[in-house]
């Protein structure tokens, strides 16, 4: 097991790698440079600023420039916020980000699975319904209609919550963002749960223990849940990276500090060293959850452990 | 509890209709929230860029002069100057114990070392060029000669003696920008560049930085030591980017920032039913116009073209309907409202909206298009609603009125300048301009054959001797002549389309007292004060 989980996380090493090149590379092949701007720049001005930040060198060495640093724990001076690097920037953002992410994915399994598993015990009778229109809602109303909609009941109108901003500690800042980033996972979950208990409940083995006088709780607990949560387990891997390192969307509604701005920002900005520490971040968070994800394959169903 | 809400909530728009600003006592508890557009680049005044950066930057330190709430430059750490006879040498008094927030003395010395270190060329300062009127500093930018041989000097520890190349008339302005800050030199020696951070920046304005989140909020607090210190009202103010326009709205609606950076053009016309007096809307130093590349076919040697298309379209409707009356029609490129100048506007601006389009189809013909024979061209912009708004209505317009195909390209913004710049496959691209200083130059110069911005390609030897003379014309009435006949050149060549003239617009609370509308868009937190406002009801 100790050997497997080596193996694959001594695999996750050249995935980052090409990961980061290939990165690399397509931001310089973006017309356009950091230094573009309406105003223009005198050559002199031009020259030093490249020279700053190491851009008048050639391509390959600014490449190995930079993987030499990366390996140091370096990610570069930011292009965009002077003065800064990027792995601090990082550094701060990013536990604004999991935060976030870790509650909105906490309760939107609480609420997902709850939701999910009522509907598959009442299919096709009326909590299964409003479970499902609710979670059709909650899938298709995208997170840029959600969160604006939020802040005007509950900032403007009833003024119980703050509209925006980000003060460590004050748990008021992260209701209504939580909200936005749960309600479309919560729809997800419940969805997935509620289609994979169905399929598990018309197993031969869980008439037997139903027939063998179980409780249905015990039916559902234990039985049929664990089987049922193997697809779950797929979609949360890939889900919660993506929750995890922020929403571009939410992020910006709120005037939230987290890391996922910095995706679109940098691009737009040609801030190639953010870009490329926040895809970095986003890479490894990936290959850990996928790799969590088989893990958890693993304990759901004991033949893939064998195998 | 719902009824109570409603009751407490009318009680406050009444309370607030009823109690203007004068009536309002300043509160205990001053502080200010702003917002504040994108995040900033710096903080460093040397390598600042953006309003956004400048707002803040002018809070933290002090130029020799400043701008008054109504757009007048005033002294700051200058007390007071005089000007030589030949308009070429500007002596500064700066004010007696000037200090900076760590208690140590400013000296003009520090003024010195601010101006060199803006126009070494190794600071990187985007802005250096802006300095380019004091004796030697072209040289000095081109690492021709050392920055010691900058014109500026200090003759004693409270004198500040510029020379310039050429009388320079709005050199005073130009002086409140933060290019011409001066540095804590032991800062600088200390930390490097990374001096504007907080804990080691060490300022001269009227406030001090705190603390900096980067993509939360910056921070800053009275300065103890600033000279007028005594009259600076507000304690703390916060900055915080915002660079979701209608986020920003939502939280001046919460009552969270007492200002905001923009408004939604959009929502402009509901906004003033809305809001009424809080929403300020003044002119502003700006041009939004369209560009002729007049490098390549259909727009190279063909002026009746690029006069037919500057005729045909309706900028009354522009401004009323796309940009919901938050902007002025422009038929001049300078803005109305620089200073010392008059904008100069063609006569066919007058003539009714019928004979215009009669003389652009009159033009347009004899351009060598016609209803069988169309111009077909390309209309390039960057990525924003705004930008894709207009060129929709005036692709509609050209339509309409003279049978032009307008092919809409839009391109995100870095790809755009690149293409704005290369001048070979731009047709007829969007530009603007927002000055840097109150002059007519900051707009004129870039026409001229040899600027950067030259987008269009205009070349035009009369144009260029023409702003060549204003530069060495001491005598204001004169340069203003030569400058103007250089826009009247410049309006009959087209090589750009005037199509709106910049305004400034911010929602301000009513209990927000100080802030008065200027050309500038300057607003100094220490001109400010919070006056009482019970119906305030934010949820913090």
């Amino acid at each position: 097991m100790m050997r497997h989980a080596a193996k694959r996380l001594l695999m996750a090493v050249p995935t980052l790698l090409v990961l980061v090149t290939l990165t690399f590379f397509l931001m310089r092949l973006a017309p356009g440079g950091p230094f573009d701007r309406e105003r223009s720049l005198p050559p002199e001005i031009e020259k030093a600023l490249a020279a700053e930040y190491h851009l008048d060198e050639s391509l390959p060495k600014q490449y190995l420039r930079y993987l030499g640093n990366l390996l140091q724990g370096d990610l570069g001076p930011s292009f965009q916020y002077e003065g800064f690097r990027v792995s601090e920037l990082i550094a701060t953002g990013l536990p604004v980000s999991l935060a976030l992410g870790a509650l909105a994915m906490g309760l939107a399994l609480l609420i997902g699975g709850a939701m999910g598993i009522l509907a598959a015990l009442n299919h096709r009778r009326l909590p299964d319904y409003g479970v499902m229109s609710a979670a059709l809602l909650g899938v298709s109303i995208p997170s840029y209609v959600v969160a604006p909609l939020l802040v005007l009941v509950f900032a403007i109108g009833l003024r119980w919550l703050p509209a925006g901003g980000w003060v460590t500690g004050r748990w008021s800042d992260l209701v209504l963002p939580v909200m936005a980033l749960a309600l479309p996972q919560i729809s997800a979950i419940a969805r997935l749960l509620r289609g994979s208990l169905l399929e598990v409940l018309q197993q031969p083995y869980l008439r037997t223990a139903r027939a063998k006088g179980l409780s249905p709780a015990k039916v559902i607990l234990r039985h049929a849940l664990k089987p049922a949560l193997m697809p779950l387990v797929s979609y949360l891997g890939p889900a919660t990276a993506g929750i995890l390192t922020g929403s571009v969307v939410v992020e910006q509604v709120f005037n939230l500090p987290g890391i996922g701005r910095y995706f679109v920002q940098g691009a737009l900005n040609r801030d190639y060293t953010l870009v490329l520490g926040v895809v970095a971040v986003y890479g490894t968070m990936i290959v850990l959850f996928n790799f969590l994800v088989d893990l958890a394959y693993g304990a759901l169903d004991p033949r893939i452990k064998t195998a | 509890m719902r009824c109570r809400a409603l009751l407490a909530g009318a009680l406050a728009l009444l309370w607030s209709i009823g109690v203007s600003a004068a009536e309002r006592a300043p509160v205990a508890q001053q502080v200010l929230h702003h917002g504040n557009g994108s995040e900033p680049n710096a903080l460093d005044p040397h390598r600042v860029e953006g309003v956004s950066a400048n707002n803040i930057v002018r809070d933290l330190f002090e130029g020799l002069t400043g701008i008054s709430p109504t757009g007048e430059v005033i002294p700051a750490a200058a007390a007071q100057w005089t000007i030589s006879e030949d308009g070429r040498i500007y002596t500064f008094a700066l004010r007696e114990n000037l200090r900076w927030s760590d208690g140590s003395a400013l000296t003009a010395e520090d003024f010195v070392a601010g101006f060199q270190r803006s126009i070494n060329p190794a600071t990187g300062n985007t802005f250096a060029q802006m300095l380019s009127a004091i004796d030697n500093a072209d040289a000095v930018l081109k690492g021709r000669v050392p920055v010691t041989a900058l014109g500026v000097s200090a003759p004693d520890a409270r004198t500040v003696v510029i020379r310039l190349a050429a009388p320079t008339p709005y050199l005073l302005g130009l002086l409140s920008h933060p290019t011409a800050f001066p540095v804590h030199r032991p800062s600088l020696e200390k930390w490097g560049r990374d001096f504007a951070r907080p804990g080691r920046l060490v300022s001269n304005g009227a406030y001090v930085l705190k603390n900096w989140v980067v993509q939360s909020q910056i921070e800053i607090a009275r300065n103890p030591q600033y000279w007028n210190n005594a009259n600076t009202v507000v304690e703390r103010v916060f900055y915080h980017p915002s660079e979701d326009i209608n986020a920003e709205l939502k939280r001046y609606a919460a009552d969270e920032f007492d200002s905001t950076y923009e408004i939604p053009l959009v929502q402009a016309k509901a906004l003033r039913v809305r809001y009424g007096k809080e929403l300020h809307v003044a002119a502003y130093l700006g041009s939004y116009f369209y560009g002729f590349n007049l490098s390549k076919p259909p727009f190279k040697g063909n002026p009746k073209l690029r006069q037919a298309l500057t005729m045909a379209i309706d900028r009354e409707v522009i401004v009323g309907k796309v940009m919901n009356g938050v902007a002025l029609p422009a038929y001049s490129y300078v803005p109305s409202g620089t200073w010392n100048y008059t904008p100069q506007v063609p006569d066919w601006a007058a003539w009714p909206r019928e004979k215009k389009l009669a003389a652009a189809r009159r033009l347009y013909a004899e351009a060598g298009y016609s209803a069988a024979n169309p111009l077909t061209v390309e209309l390039r912009y960057n990525t924003h609603d705004d930008h894709k708004r207009i060129a929709l209505v005036m692709a509609a317009m050209w339509k309409q009125w003279l049978g032009v195909n307008t092919r809409l390209i839009n391109e995100e913004f870095k790809v755009f300048l690149q293409n704005r710049k290369l001048h070979e496959v731009t047709q007829l691209f969007r530009s603007a301009w927002i000055s840097d200083y109150d002059d007519a130059t900051s707009f004129l110069d870039l026409q001229t054959t040899t600027h950067g911005r030259n987008d269009s390609v205009y070349r035009n030897p009369a144009y260029d001797a023409l702003l060549q003379q204003a530069a060495t014309t001491a005598d204001i009435a004169a340069r203003r002549a030569l400058l103007e006949q250089a826009e009247r050149l410049l309006l009959i060549d087209l090589p750009v389309l005037p199509i709106y003239t910049y305004v400034s617009k911010h929602l301000v609370k009513p209990w927000v007292a100080g802030w008065q509308d200027n050309s500038y868009d300057y607003h100094y937190s220490k001109d400010l004060q919070v006056l009482a406002h019970p119906e305030r009801r934010a949820a913090r």
